[in-house]
């Protein structure tokens, strides 16, 4: 899978209120209409800036907070194609893969705001093609790349009636 | 060599012999899913091909998250709801029931040793009564009332060793705050939190309880405790289902261990916008509120508002402040108007809220505060825009120094009220 993208700077702890505020979930229903709203808590006028392929670059524990899945459903909603973060809070983690947005962990710290990016997540790696560096990407475990691979659990589901994963053991 | 309740409990579930680090795929005893997640569980349920539940005895529908239905989009989605529990003949707690999170243990739905799910982040509560339970999305939960299993990776366990004894005016949520601070909001990510010690042992159910749900605001996976007689007493006529708790083994490997003396903890706060921004009391004395809130999961159980209405008895909360209070439950409520505990409050100014998420979860629309609010809390988070508005500012504390604090106008120190 390769992604090319600009890259928009975000902090530690961004929690899941600041992907998408819960106030949303009692207007809309629609996750265009939400999209609208990403990361507005954290960046109000972050929506209008985004193209689409563009990737979120945080610090650590990206997404702690809720349970929502709405918040990796609202970034790829918005056109976003990943989020590279040095940590994720693991609910987030989960909910990303399982929706088919890539979360890489990887070290951000030499990433700045508008490089262009390009992830290939098969061979681990994030080339930094503003700055001409190459960032190695913590493999993700091998149940999560046959979700990854399948779009995300619930076409893993549509496929297959149920669970169906050869990496785990029995 | 020796196992965690979590590898136990995984282990048991997944029926072979499990370590940190592997991942197994485990049968569930119980899931819950509320109206506040969208999509909902049960549409993404439908989206995979779901046709029946695996089991309609072991799911579970809970409207909390917006029990007075503030919007046409809230009351379609709460129609949904209805519609599909009637359809599969599982579980509703209505709208006014009460929280998810007192629902469970309350209702037998999470006993010692067993592996429980729910769409919230705060399931990890019922690692007070020795389950492992741990929030998941709405994917992870459709997959699971289809098939009766769900992925999960063993966790490294990081082990609390809580010594000695709460002073008057020191709680339950003192202390999780507390250990918060000290570990931080990314501490125990991917990891399952285990408290134990003489300062556990002495809390009530209700303080136990406290202290699992927030075990995700340090990113843990479960805040697990042993069972106890307490446990068991509390356990009693809540479920026919038969259960086995699990204890850590002696020889168990822990990703950490940390051992505390709490006889010396003051009241503690954690300041605007972040859980593990924890400061002493005495550091925020005389900073001005306008609104109090003896809500949530953390903080509206039955010992929580009995100590809030010991502090307001008699007294009037200050002009320029506005106090909510939500409780937990249906029976909860009862209760505490049947001992004057609910009475005390609302002479004293305090407003109630429908009992669940109302002025905790934005969502809600309820008790949503004004730009440059100040709120102090006994909720569990304190991000910007909890409340439904990034303009105000959100502390938190325990009932007692949230009950002080709305009769002097002013974060205060809770513990001159104390008898």
């Amino acid at each position: 899978m390769l992604l090319r993208g600009r890259v928009h700077i975000f902090g530690n702890d961004i929690n899941t209120d600041y992907i998408i505020a819960s106030k949303y979930k009692s207007s809309t229903t629609d996750m265009k209409e939400m999209a609208r709203h990403v990361m507005e808590d954290a960046d109000p006028a972050f929506a209008g800036k985004i193209k689409p392929g563009d990737f979120i670059v945080a610090g650590t524990n990206f997404g702690c907070g809720s349970s929502r899945e709405t918040a990796p459903r609202v970034i790829k909603a918005a056109g976003l194609s990943a989020v590279l973060a040095k940590g994720f809070a693991r609910i987030f983690f989960r909910n990303a893969i399982n929706v088919g947005l890539p979360a890489v962990e990887c070290d951000t710290a030499g990433i700045q705001e508008g490089d262009e990016l390009e992830a290939d997540l098969g061979a681990g790696l994030v080339r930094n093609i503003s700055r001409g560096t190459e960032i190695r990407v913590a493999p993700l475990p091998p149940v999560m790349l046959e979700l990854l691979n399948d779009g995300g659990l619930a076409e893993h589901f549509k496929k297959h009636g149920t669970f169906h994963l050869q990496s785990i053991r029995r | 060599m020796g196992k965690t309740i979590a590898e136990k409990i995984l282990g048991r579930h997944a029926g072979r012999e499990t370590s940190a680090g592997e991942i197994v795929m485990a049968d569930v005893d119980f899931i819950m899913s509320h109206d506040g997640n969208r999509p909902l569980s049960i549409q993404v349920f439908e989206e995979m091909g779901g046709e029946t539940l695996f089991d309609p005895k072991k799911f579970a529908l809970v409207i909390d998250h917006a029990p007075s239905s503030p919007t046409p989009v809230v009351a379609n989605a709460h129609k949904l709801v209805r519609q599909f529990a009637q359809r599969q003949r599982c579980l509703l707690y209505e709208s006014g029931e009460g929280s998810c999170h007192q629902l469970m243990p309350e209702r037998g739905h999470a006993l010692p040793g067993e592996l429980v799910i729910g769409t919230d982040s705060h399931t990890c509560t019922y690692g007070a009564l020795n389950a492992f339970a741990t929030g998941v999305g709405v994917s992870d939960a459709a997959a699971a009332m289809i098939s009766g299993k769900l992925w999960f990776k063993v966790p490294e366990t990081v082990r609390f060793v809580l010594k000695g004894r709460l002073p008057a005016g020191v709680y339950a949520k003192d202390l999780i705050l507390h250990l918060i601070g000290s570990v931080t909001a990314d501490g125990a990510t991917y990891k399952a939190a285990e408290y134990v010690g003489d300062a556990v042992a002495a809390l009530s159910m209700d303080g136990r309880l406290t202290i699992s749900n927030m075990a995700v605001e340090m990113g843990a996976k479960a805040g697990l405790m042993e069972a106890d007689e307490k446990t068991l007493a509390w356990l009693k006529g809540r479920s026919a289902r038969p259960f086995e708790p699990v204890f850590s083994d002696p020889d168990a490997v822990f990703a950490d261990v940390l051992e505390y003396d709490v006889s010396k903890l003051t009241p503690q706060v954690a300041l605007p916008h972040q859980v593990d921004k924890v400061v002493p009391v005495e550091e925020v004395l005389g900073k001005p509120i306008q609104q109090a809130n003896i809500v949530a999961c953390t903080n509206s159980r039955l010992e929580d508002l009995e100590v809030a209405a010991s502090i307001l008895s008699g007294r009037r909360v200050h002009p320029g402040v506005r106090l909510y209070v939500v409780p937990a439950s249906r029976p909860i409520q009862i209760e505490a108007m049947r001992r004057g505990i609910l009475p005390a409050i609302i002479e004293a100014g305090g407003v109630l809220g429908v009992p669940g998420c109302e002025a905790c979860s934005g969502g809600s629309q309820f008790g949503v505060a004004a730009d440059g609010d100040h709120v102090i809390t006994t909720a569990n988070r304190n991000f910007r825009g909890r409340v439904a508005n990034p303009e105000a500012f959100l502390y938190l504390a325990s009932p007692a120094t949230v009950a002080a604090s709305a009769l002097e106008g002013k974060i205060a120190d809770c513990r001159k009220y104390s008898r």
